[in-house]
């Protein structure tokens, strides 16, 4: 029998993230407490700091932005019952088709054009290195999380590769590409506000936070609509079934990983069209990774992917001021608490559900007999 | 002889006193999963020494019955009463420590061990293996001549036929003191003359002194060996009845709650021109088994194809290569004079714009993806015809609409498009793969284990569906397990043993004897 | 709910009474190994501890965790107040360059940086190939087999520097030595890969070597390691190392980032800061090399006496060491 089965749906979707996110924010309270701080005060500087300081919802939302283009790449995988843990190579190889692109053109074109082939160079890098795990698992059988892992490497070996003999700027000592040509990008916010005379503080906020919005929408009519999100969800949920249908399941394996390496490679036009304006080493600093708790936590469903996004935004950029603020809460700190979120709203999930069950049953409602 | 008075709840006198059984007592026994009640205030008893059978539909709650009984789940309410005192089940090794053994519907063995080595599993006695071994090879020897149970202790269990493998199973319930045996659907999987072998057993064992507790929905069962019966609808017990006091007729009626046709009119019909033709069709399995050897027949529009036998003899390969899931390796196929040979493509999506429908044996599996909605389940295989989209995107109101239309058709309950189809029970699942397939007007229906875990309320439905498709001139492929349902709508039957057709009658006039000696190969050797 | 309330208000009493009182905020921006690498963030971190003990002057602080962080920090720092930032590293060039120009009345220092140009900044570059040449020298004449070893960290241009001094260094007491040279990597990993940096030295050694330098940050750790279990000599770099391994930590390389640290806050509290870029070579004691009790049995007379005559020399101009980075080529 599946879980949410005997809940309504704004008990399995709503209430029981939120318990299990204040669950979380005890732990760490508790946690916070024994190196001597107040719980409740590092609390609050974490909320504000992703919401309220000059600038902090910019960052909230940049880093917002990374996780949805993850979140999504890896949910959509899920949706076809492929666990693609390579998202953060994939973005890695993405960023790649971005800085190709931007090197080889910018100094030619316009450099409207050139931002946006860059975009669609990023999806289609990764979209490439989504492809061949998927065509290993469709035709060769290979284990995609195995396969996808060892992609990650091999993305991180080809970057190194290329930022260090390759592509490096001459003279440079981190290994880096020069600045692409002043134009090349995705404005950030607050120059757009600034540019109407509006006054906001600088983040690093651009505008692929709105692509994400729009490809978020996508990939509901994708999944949801669409003849191909048919035969994907299919899949993802029986593939005898599936074969049954007439699905051609390499086919639709070796799709699904394409559009989600896509969407992982669309973290790269965030980092380095809209912050960096550059091709540099490690940019994707592990959201590629967190993607998958985004869509786990986030039910593979591109509101819930939002707002786990969101939430991890908030995390991050709220545990970056908590470093600010607290000399005793270190960086390790940080990660410690933002692992136990993760560790209560992902991996422990289902964990209150006989608790919450039990409660709601027996206070709430009468059961009804089937 | 026992004595039986069930509702009384009288004491028994056992006239065996060599081995004395346990009389267990329900009462009130309630279990709820969610808001969905799968026992409610259960009662009933079972007298020591008896055969006690127990049916009703598919989730009527005799599964959830018996595994609080076996300890696998807790009640939320009610008590258990072993020989008049009040037990407390926690866990099946409590379960066990009282006696009570279970044989489950799927065998709980390990194949590449020994019929000794699983009866030790769990049981090994000391240390060192050797002296358990004996022991119990010695108890085993007397168990097994004490109540008929003959098996090789030394053969593998991947190397005994289904039937042996059961008594393995009922060997290893017996070897740990079971004093009351409770079977789970036994004969499913049987061939007629397994069964008999079977019945014979748990006769000697009830003279001896078992208790035991059949689960089955097989009406015949009941009448023919148990001597009180219990029926459960929608998780009640609705009626315990002594068995020389009913008839199938009136449990099949206290099962569904209404009146129940058991037999079927059928039409007389008018067989036409050959669609499907099979020559010489071989067939190696993953595993380099030969499944299929040398099979071929052919089905005309307007006939109902029946092919029997046991499970596991190349018949679900034979579908499965027909409907394009498997490859045709070797010998043709002929559909509507369009010949497919070897090496050719050939898949499900092929196959259905060939207009070969397939309603599939495991409908949970292949025929419906269970947390789909049922609107999506409704076009499962047709996901690509024009009639359910507009370019890219799938239409969803004509989909609805047609979802709408055909439930209402073919009464697929609840109507509720909306709603995840494993919350459908087994008959209406079926129901709405019957209707989906039915609905794309096909030539040729192939059809595996139509009513394989369907209440008898939807079978009646189903047959009907499937004579008025047959009647309409589709050629039926009817695959099934079920000696009566093969026979009473077959026009011919085919019997299929080890992959090959051993023998073929007109569905008038076959008898199940007849067709049970074919399906245990017994008829060609002979 | 009213305890909460009070707690709260008392916090920001004491944010904002703690924003009052201090005439100067410093604030050190460490880079992603962290401020407890043992070698170079260490170093600044411990220039910063001075600073707070000798004025009682807190320095705000911030470790960065990815790439967008470095920007966000020294913008917060600056938006916090801070009157002076210091940058650690050449990895946050252009963050630093971005940020001051935001904030011309921020004051910002660099280390190792010594290519930008603005008019609120100060950038510090060491003759590291001046240190590297003293213990270049030394390990030369500690070497019982005439072969030496390099660690590097990352394959880049600066470390290169630190090797041709080195090379330069052992050659001048001993012209037939050998020098084997290894860089652990090509990124900013390198940095922090102790196990692989045990490796490379483990190798060294196997070849010969009883003396390895190692400038390699956190890589470092690992190579001391290797050099103490094998019973060989290690030197150390950027922060006095000595004391990791007393007995087979010959010296350390000292990169006095700290006194970088140090000098660039009391600068600004005495109101003495300029801009433009600093070099420390071994004349103004940016560069040297440690000589403690930790290391005091293995330098013999004969040794100290030869390096500081080097060292004398080196500082007057009598010995000019070779910059890799001044033409990207080693003579040596």
């Amino acid at each position: 029998m599946n879980e949410s089965n005997f809940l309504p749906r704004w008990v399995s979707i709503g209430l029981i993230p939120f318990i299990n996110l204040l669950l979380a924010f005890f732990v760490s309270g508790i946690v916070i407490f024994f190196i001597g701080e107040n719980p409740l005060q590092a609390i609050l500087v974490m909320i504000k700091g992703a919401f309220y300081y000059p600038g902090s919802i910019g960052y909230t939302l940049y880093y917002t932005t990374n996780f949805i283009f993850a979140g999504l790449a890896v949910a959509l995988a899920f949706h076809a019952k492929l666990f693609n843990i390579g998202g953060e190579g994939q973005a890695y190889v993405g960023g790649l088709g971005v800085g190709l692109v931007c090197l080889a053109l910018d100094q030619s074109i316009n450099s409207f054009l050139v931002t946006i082939l860059a975009v669609c160079g990023s999806a289609i890098f990764g979209a490439f290195w989504g492809v061949i795990p998927g065509y290993l698992q469709a035709k060769r059988g290979s284990h995609i999380v195995i396969t996808t892992i060892m992609f990650n490497f091999i993305a991180a070996s080809l970057m190194v590769y290329l930022l260090v003999n390759v592509i490096i700027e001459p003279g440079q000592m981190s290994p880096e590409t020069r600045d692409f040509s002043e134009g090349v990008g995705l404005v950030q916010i607050h120059k757009l506000a600034n540019y109407f005379g509006i006054s906001i503080a600088v983040s690093p906020f651009n505008i692929s936070f709105f692509i994400a919005l729009i490809v978020s929408f996508g990939f509901w009519i994708l999944v949801w609509r669409t003849k191909f999100g048919y035969e994907v969800r299919s899949l993802g949920h029986s593939e005898t079934a599936a074969k049954y249908a007439g699905i051609d399941v390499s086919r639709t394996i070796v799709l699904v990983m394409a559009i989600s390496g896509g969407l992982a490679g669309l973290v790269a036009i965030n980092e380095l069209l809209g912050v960096h304006n550059k091709l540099l080493l490690g940019f994707t600093a592990g959201y590629g990774f967190t993607g998958i708790a985004v869509a786990l936590m986030g039910r593979n469903h591109p509101i819930g992917i939002f707002l786990s996004s969101l939430l991890f935004g908030a995390l991050y950029q709220g545990g970056t001021e908590l470093d600010f603020e607290f000399s005793s809460i270190t960086r390790e700190m940080v990660l410690l608490i933002q692992g136990l979120i993760i560790l209560f709203s992902g991996a422990l999930a289902y964990m209150m559900n006989p608790f919450v069950e039990k409660i709601y049953y027996n206070y709430f409602k009468e059961p009804k007999n089937a | 002889m026992t004595t039986i008075e069930i509702n009384e709840g009288n004491d028994t006198s056992v006239s065996l006193p060599s081995f004395s059984g346990s009389s267990i007592e329900l009462k009130k026994i309630t279990k709820r999963f969610g808001h969905v009640i799968a026992n409610e205030e259960v009662s009933l008893k079972v007298e020591a020494g008896t055969i006690h059978g127990i049916v009703g539909e598919n989730g009527a709650g005799k599964s959830t019955l018996m595994n609080i009984l076996f300890g696998l789940y807790k009640p939320d309410g009610g008590s258990i009463y072993l020989d008049g005192n009040i037990v407390d089940v926690t866990s099946p090794e409590k379960s066990i420590s009282l006696g009570i053994g279970m044989v489950h519907q799927h065998f709980m063995l390990v194949p590449t061990f020994t019929v000794l080595e699983n009866v030790m599993l769990g049981n090994e006695g000391s240390f060192s293996l050797k002296k358990g071994e004996k022991t119990i090879l010695q108890r085993l020897q007397k168990l097994s001549s004490t109540y008929g149970l003959n098996v090789d202790f030394h053969s593998l269990i991947l190397d005994l036929p289904v039937g042996m493998q059961q008594r393995v199973e009922i060997l290893k319930a017996l070897n740990r003191g079971a004093k009351i045996l409770i079977l789970d659907e036994p004969t499913g999987v049987l061939t007629p003359q397994e069964t008999i072998g079977l019945f014979e057993i748990l006769n000697s064992l009830k003279n001896k002194g078992v208790t035991i507790i059949l689960i089955t929905h097989k009406l015949k069962e009941i009448m023919n060996i148990t001597e009180a019966v219990s029926v459960m609808r929608g998780g009640k017990v609705v009626a315990n009845l002594k068995t020389n006091n009913t008839s199938p007729a009136e449990l099949a009626e206290k099962m569904v709650g209404r009146k129940v046709l058991l037999s079927i009119e059928k039409k007389e019909s008018k067989i036409g021109n050959k669609v499907l033709t099979v020559k010489n069709l071989n067939h190696l399995s993953k595993d380099g088994v030969d499944v299929l050897k040398n099979v071929s027949f052919s089905i005309s529009e307007g006939e109902i194809l029946g092919v029997a036998g046991v499970a596991g003899n190349g018949q679900s390969e034979l579908l499965d290569i027909l409907s394009g899931i498997e490859q045709l390796q070797r010998g043709e196929i002929e559909i509507n004079q369009t010949r497919l040979l070897p090496g050719e493509k050939w898949d499900p999506k092929k196959v259905r714009e060939m207009s070969i429908a397939h309603v599939p044996e495991d409908r949970q599996k292949r025929g419906l993806i269970l947390p789909f909605y049922n609107y999506e389940n409704s076009i499962l295989g047709y996901q690509r015809k024009e009639r359910y989209s507009s370019g890219f995107l799938l239409d969803k109101n004509k989909i609805l609409n047609l979802f709408t239309e055909t439930a209402e058709q073919f009464d697929v309950r609840p109507r509720n498009p909306n709603i995840s189809s494993n919350k459908l029970s087994g008959g209406n699942q079926q129901k709405l793969v019957l209707a989906r397939e039915i609905e794309s007007q096909p030539k040729i229906l192939l059809i595996g284990q139509p009513t394989r875990g369907v209440d008898i309320g939807a079978i009646e439905r189903i047959y009907e569906d499937l004579l008025r498709l047959k009647d309409s001139g589709t050629a039926i492929l009817l695959v099934s397990v079920e000696l009566d349902e093969i026979m009473s709508l077959s026009d011919r039957i085919i019997v299929m043993n080890q992959g090959k057709i051993v023998g073929e009658t007109m569905g008038s006039n076959a008898t199940e004897i007849e067709l049970g000696k074919m399906m245990s190969g017994l008829d060609r050797t002979n | 709910m009213q305890k909460l309330f009070k707690l709260i208000t008392v916090a920001l009493l004491t944010l904002s009474a703690s924003i009052v009182s201090a005439e100067i905020k410093p604030a050190v921006i460490f880079d992603m190994g962290g401020k407890f690498d043992k070698s170079f963030n260490e170093s600044v971190f411990n220039g910063a501890q001075r600073f707070t003990k000798e004025t009682g002057i807190k320095v705000m602080e911030f470790e960065v965790t990815n790439e967008a962080q470095r920007e966000q920090g020294m913008r917060k720092m600056a938006q916090r107040g801070a009157n002076v930032i210091v940058c650690v590293g050449f990895a946050q060039a252009d963050a630093c360059d971005k940020v001051a120009k935001e904030f011309p009345n921020t004051k910002f220092s660099i280390i190792d940086v010594g290519w930008l140009d603005n008019a609120n900044m100060r950038q510090y570059v060491f003759n590291e190939h001046e240190g590297s040449f003293l213990v270049g020298a030394l390990a030369a004449m500690a070497s019982k087999t005439g072969k030496v070893g390099f660690v590097g960290g990352m394959d880049i241009p600066l470390i290169r520097k630190f090797a041709c001094g080195y090379v330069q260094g052992a050659k001048t007491v001993n012209s037939k030595v050998e020098v084997y040279q290894n860089m652990t990597g090509t990124t900013p990993a390198a940095w922090n890969d102790p196990a692989k940096g045990s490796e490379l030295a483990k190798s060294q050694f196997d070849r010969g070597a009883d003396v390895v330098y190692a400038a390699a940050g956190g890589t470092g750790t690992g190579v001391y390691q290797a050099a103490a279990d094998a019973g060989k000599l290690a030197i150390g770099v950027d922060s006095n190392q000595n004391y990791l391994h007393p007995g087979t930590m010959l010296t350390s390389m000292l990169k006095r980032v700290d006194l970088a640290t140090y000098e660039t806050f009391m600068d600004v509290k005495s109101g003495n800061f300029t801009s433009g870029v600093k070099v420390l070579g071994l004349k103004e004691e940016g560069v040297g090399w440690a000589y403690d009790k930790h290391n005091k049995s293995l330098i013999t007379d004969v040794m100290k006496s030869t390096i500081n005559g080097l060292s004398d020399k080196v500082k007057s101009g009598a010995i000019k060491v070779h910059d890799y980075m001044s033409d990207n080529n080693c003579p040596a």
